[in-house]
């Protein structure tokens, strides 16, 4: 077998990676949209009144978090059929993921809403504003400023676990690449452009992120311009 | 078959599996703190080519999956006459892509100790190395330990990938005996179990340990 990299393999590949690509973004953008939504929820039980719901709301978080992702998706995968839900393996994935993210981004919303200063709170009780009111003019708009920079690292953290999901079948970007490389029995090339490919598109995102994250400290004034 | 039929025939499978779990992670734990203290320095270094080694090193690591990294590290290396075993690769692979993140970890610590500190320990005369050693790293403990403990779990979750190259880990011995027994609930409920429990009672309450003791250490 020839050593060294084959450009000329690689150029035969490229289209089907770029292709598989599509998947993978479309898999992260999925993913991190139910993963918002789900942090919502999970916010939602951290923060009623209720203390049965928050220690339940906690122990799940907790539990989510603290177990790997991997083991997540192939318990979504393997036991829902047994009990009758049949769902495709990217359906799966997609509420695996967004279930696995969305109580690391219930931490960030958290943050983001303790980050806003009681006195707004007071100063509206004081100026007789309903509580929807008060979240949908004065809390949120200072709060979601604050949630920006980890919500993008999030974003940044899903894209680059969705190679993660080619275990369960789905036909991402690494899938393509295990697939390709079985075939060809070669795995130089397809990997390394791979991790190419992710390169190419996580680190113009992740200094994106950290440019918001400036922008945004600039303008609560915790750092000068 | 009941719960408790199946733990008593495979229990011991996956415990042993367990074993291996533990031991990547102590292992790769050890390598991604030696590597992040090495490039977090380096990462501050005044030499720009010693940053920029580090800079690369660490926007590479922490540009690219994991996977793809394990992946590469286990079946690309042999095309350059390097064969790993598969354990090898595993740990080499986690300590690297963590060892990028833990060192973003320790420059930062680095850079929180006040300048005065730096300052006090010139004007005493003390030695470079006694100044780093006896004023700088008792400091920057307390600082990076919280974040480096949340690191570590996150790296125990990563262990689970080491058994897609064939490690035969907690997550390997669970995924032999769904394909042999199809009891899904079961196996993956277990190993789910034995993550979350050596996560939240074992390894969590340690590393508040080491958190206190540091943080005692310069009389906090």
């Amino acid at each position: 077998m020839e050593m060294g990299f084959r450009w000329d393999f690689a150029y035969e590949i490229l289209p089907q990676m770029l292709w598989a690509t599509l998947n993978t973004i479309i898999a992260a953008g999925v993913g991190y949209a139910i993963a918002l939504v789900v942090g919502l929820f999970f916010l939602l039980g951290q923060r009623t009144p209720s203390k049965i719901v928050n220690v339940i709301n906690r122990e799940i978080v907790e539990f989510i978090r603290s177990t790997p992702l991997l083991i997540q998706l192939f318990f979504v995968y393997f036991v829902l059929p047994q009990f009758g839900i049949k769902l495709s393996a990217w359906l799966c994935g997609m509420i695996t993921i967004g279930l696995h993210f969305g109580t690391y981004l219930s931490e960030v919303y958290r943050g983001a809403l303790e980050g806003v200063s009681k006195t707004q709170w007071e100063a509206c009780r004081a100026l007789n504003f309903s509580t929807v009111y008060t979240y949908r003019r004065i809390v949120l708009p200072q709060a979601f400023p604050i949630a920006i920079p980890g919500m993008g690292n999030y974003l940044v953290g899903i894209f680059k676990d969705t190679p993660l999901l080619s275990t369960i079948g789905v036909a991402e970007l690494f899938h393509a690449a295990t697939a390709v490389g079985g075939y060809n029995y070669r795995y130089l090339e397809p990997y390394t452009m791979v991790g190419i490919i992710f390169l190419t598109l996580s680190i113009p995102a992740a200094m994106w992120v950290r440019n918001l994250e400036k922008k945004v400290n600039v303008a609560q004034g915790k750092l000068k311009q | 078959m009941s719960y408790f039929a199946f733990l008593a025939e495979h229990g011991t499978t996956l415990l042993l599996g367990t074993v291996t779990t533990i031991k990547v992670l102590v292992c790769s734990t050890i390598l991604y703190v030696i590597i992040s203290m090495i490039f977090g320095l380096m990462r501050l270094s005044k030499n720009p080519a010693i940053q920029g080694i580090a800079t690369v090193y660490i926007e590479f690591f922490r540009g690219t999956s994991l996977l793809v990294q394990l992946f590469w590290v286990y079946y690309v290396l042999p095309f350059f006459g390097l064969s790993l075993e598969a354990f090898v690769a595993g740990v080499v692979a986690l300590g690297m892509n963590f060892g990028a993140y833990g060192a973003e970890i320790v420059r930062a610590g680095i850079i929180a100790v006040p300048k005065g500190q730096w300052e006090a320990a010139h004007a005493l005369n003390f030695s470079p190395a006694k100044r780093i050693k006896r004023i700088i790293i008792p400091q920057i403990f307390p600082i990076i330990l919280p974040p480096a403990a949340n690191l570590t779990v996150e790296l125990l979750k990563a262990t689970a990938l080491v058994a897609l190259v064939t490690v035969v880990d907690l997550t390997f011995e669970a995924k032999q005996i769904n394909s042999i027994t199809w009891l899904s609930a079961q196996c993956f409920g277990t190993a789910l179990l034995i993550y979350y429990i050596m996560a939240r009672f074992a390894l969590v309450p340690f590393l508040r340990w080491l958190e206190v003791l540091a943080a005692r250490k310069v009389g906090r």
